[in-house]
């Protein structure tokens, strides 16, 4: 034993190191911290700085004669009359008059300079207001994507003719285009509005947003109940045997299937068993519920396990029956928490792709999907086939679709907040 | 008797060995009026036995107390009275006890209309996250006790009243129950518990989570409430059992040792246990 007084000296050599050993710890954990910072710092630098312009795009505004002949042979301005004329010549003419293309090569080459979407918003725009028929108007037309990436500098005469795909002729038309004022990069109306096209300036975000939209309601309405009553029952309401155990155990391990393994069964059940067809939301929705189900019933079993017991005695003690717990006290306590599992489980659920790619949603959809049981896709998805697309604008288009997800799991997790706060009961 | 009394006697510490049908309990367990009779109740959690052999009445209208050291049992008797223990799913109860002549026990006995017979009042005040209003008035509520919005209103104000919380309640009927003190929860429990009119109450150490002012106004309040309930209590202050019951049970390692009227408890116990607790020898 020592005496107190070489206790005292004892502890007081040894203060120092353990005071140096705490600063070193905060030391990790600041570092620890500031890494992940400077990583997401990074990540989201690159998404927006990639991405931004994915949301932009070059019109070129062009004098069009809107030919009667020409556009409505009809002369009804019918759908069927429009789509029986040829708004391709009356482009094919603007885009002379405004180049001054005259050889044929030099004809082939200016038509190249505009997206092909251009006659189908000709097209629309007499269908929505037929008097402009027969006058001529300036109208803007998004230019083609290997425009784009000449107006964007990705593509620069310093590469040899023959190997881009934009040649001498069509870059010194666009330079006078652009000279005489014609050409403006502006936010691109088709992002937003449009669905998936081969031609990345026409491609939009429309159609994957509403299909994953469409498959998350359908998971969220499957996952929810299902999961809550499963945890529910579990945890209030089932005798704790072997049985019991062996279903505990399992739904833990389910929580820790690969998601691919989900769009196997997917495929498997939905499909051949129940024939779903490939590519509907409903099946989305049913395959992302089984993957979310784990992740609902563990956060909902650990949400009724922090309601304090005092609370299922209290009311147990009034007469209250076990139903009663449940409802009038247990679950409104819990389910704050509840909600916070299920938000969190809808973001993964929102940001998964395999199982998708197994039950077919990677389908290309130009149209969106217009209910749970119409071919779709969905964000992710859609984020993985522009990623696989070989023209250089889909770059772009790819990170502002990560950006909209971003956008969308961000939303998610700031409701999932709010609820919390809003359900949140003090005992 | 006798043989039990020298045996016990002789050993004289906390560590007795019993017998289990030698033993019996000393002093008077019975009751001329009883309301509850527990008959040779044993109680077991899983293999173990936490109760042996314990037979008691309960009389009517009067306050009886259970003390007795740590893990004597006490709570879990008191938790037989009103069938709490079925939510222990390791829990069986053995014998009978009867509540006006009808075994808890038996199969065709509902719990639910049990408890809101025999009330409870927890150790820790437990009020429901809700308005004080909705505290009080839930028991009725579930039990569809009253009639119309007038009838219920009437009940909480009278419960609260009895409970001795109207003066102080009054006025934020709608305000969270959590809101008040330590005290004052406690008696809101117990209106919450008188509610719904139970013909017993079970409080199961009640004051212990209280300060001292607190405690004197549940003990007071617990004096009151016996002109027309039956009160079971459990405590660990010998000072509260001698101020507030009628009768005093002693528990030791899961055997009831002795019941007497309680000022003959604490003046002249017959049980040796029963005299080294009161006197502090352990405990």
């Amino acid at each position: 034993m020592l005496s107190p007084q070489q206790a005292t000296e004892r502890v007081a050599a040894s203060v120092g190191a353990r005071y140096r050993r705490e600063r070193r710890f905060q030391m990790y954990g600041k570092l620890a911290i500031g890494s992940a910072l400077v990583f997401l710092v990074l990540f989201m630098a690159n998404i927006l700085q990639k991405g931004i312009p994915g949301f932009f795009q070059h019109y070129v505004t062009l004098e069009v004669d809107l030919d009667r002949e020409l556009l409505d042979p009809m002369g009804d301005a019918s759908v069927d009359s429009l789509f029986a004329g040829n708004p391709r010549r009356v482009m094919q003419l603007a885009i002379y008059e405004a180049t001054g293309a005259e050889s044929r090569a030099d004809q082939r080459a200016a038509f190249k300079l505009v997206s092909t979407g251009a006659t189908n918003r000709l097209r629309d725009m007499i269908l929505e207001d037929p008097s402009i028929l027969g006058t001529r108007m300036s109208i803007q037309f998004a230019v083609d994507d290997d425009a784009d990436s000449y107006l964007r500098g990705f593509i620069t005469k310093a590469t040899e003719e023959r190997r881009r795909r934009v040649k001498d002729n069509q870059m010194d038309m666009i330079d006078r285009l652009q000279a005489e004022g014609r050409i403006e990069y502006k936010l691109s109306d088709y992002i937003f509005t449009g669905s998936d096209s081969r031609n990345p300036e026409l491609a939009g975000i429309k159609g994957a947003v509403i299909g994953s939209l469409l498959t998350l309601a359908v998971c969220l309405s499957l996952a929810f109940p299902i999961g809550v009553a499963a945890a529910v029952y579990l945890e209030e309401f089932a005798p704790k045997n072997r049985i019991t155990d062996v279903i505990e155990v399992n739904i833990n391990n389910l929580a820790a299937v690969p998601s691919v393994v989900y769009g196997i069964l997917g495929a498997a059940v939905f499909i051949n068993v129940f024939g779903f067809q490939r590519s509907w939301p409903i099946v989305g929705g049913f395959v992302l519920a089984l993957m979310t189900l784990p992740t609902i019933i563990i956060s909902s079993r650990a949400a009724l396990k922090a309601v304090p017991p005092s609370i299922r005695d209290a009311a147990l003690g009034m007469g209250a029956s076990r139903v009663q717990v449940v409802t009038h006290h247990v679950l409104p306590l819990a389910l704050p928490g509840m909600l916070t599992g299920t938000i969190i489980g809808m973001a993964q659920a929102l940001g998964e792709t395999a199982p998708l790619l197994m039950i077919g949603m990677v389908a290309f959809v130009v149209d969106a999907p217009s209910g749970i049981f119409s071919p779709s896709t969905a964000l992710p998805v859609q984020i993985y086939m522009w990623a696989d697309s070989a023209e250089r604008m889909f770059v772009a288009k790819t990170s502002a679709a990560i950006i909209a997800l971003l956008s969308f799991l961000v939303v998610m997790n700031a409701a999932a907040v709010v609820l919390r706060k809003k359900f949140e009961r003090r005992w | 008797m006798e043989a039990t009394m020298e045996n016990t006697r002789t050993t004289g510490t906390a560590d007795v060995a019993w017998d289990h049908d030698d033993f019996q309990t000393v002093g008077t367990p019975g009751h001329d009026d009883p309301r509850m009779t527990a008959g040779n109740v044993d109680v077991f959690y899983g293999e173990k036995q936490a109760i042996m052999n314990v037979s008691i009445d309960i009389g009517a209208n009067e306050v009886v107390s259970f003390i007795g050291p740590s893990g004597c049992g006490k709570s879990t008797f008191l938790r037989c009275l009103n069938r709490m223990n079925d939510t222990i799913d390791i829990c069986r109860v053995g014998g009978s006890i009867m509540l006006d002549g009808q075994d808890i026990y038996d199969p065709s006995i509902d719990v639910v209309p049990l408890r809101a017979r025999v009330g409870m009042v927890f150790q820790k005040p437990n009020p429901f996250p809700k308005s004080i209003y909705d505290n009080v008035a839930y028991g009725p509520r579930i039990h569809g006790l009253v009639d119309s919005k007038a009838e219920l209103d009437e009940v909480v104000e009278q419960s609260l009243t009895r409970a001795g919380l109207w003066d102080e309640a009054k006025d934020r009927l709608d305000q969270p129950g959590t809101g008040l003190s330590g005290g004052q929860q406690q008696r809101l429990c117990i209106a919450r518990a008188i509610a719904v009119s139970p013909e017993v109450i079970l409080m199961d150490e009640p004051c212990s989570a209280l300060d001292p002012i607190a405690t004197a106004r549940i003990e007071e309040l617990i004096h009151d409430l016996s002109s027309q309930f039956t009160i079971v209590i459990v405590t660990h202050s010998m000072q509260q059992a001698a101020r507030v019951s009628d009768r005093t049970a002693y528990f030791h390692l899961g055997r009831l040792v002795e019941v007497g009227p309680t000022k003959q408890i604490f003046t002249s116990p017959q049980h040796s246990l029963t005299q080294d607790y009161i006197t502090g020898r352990f405990g």
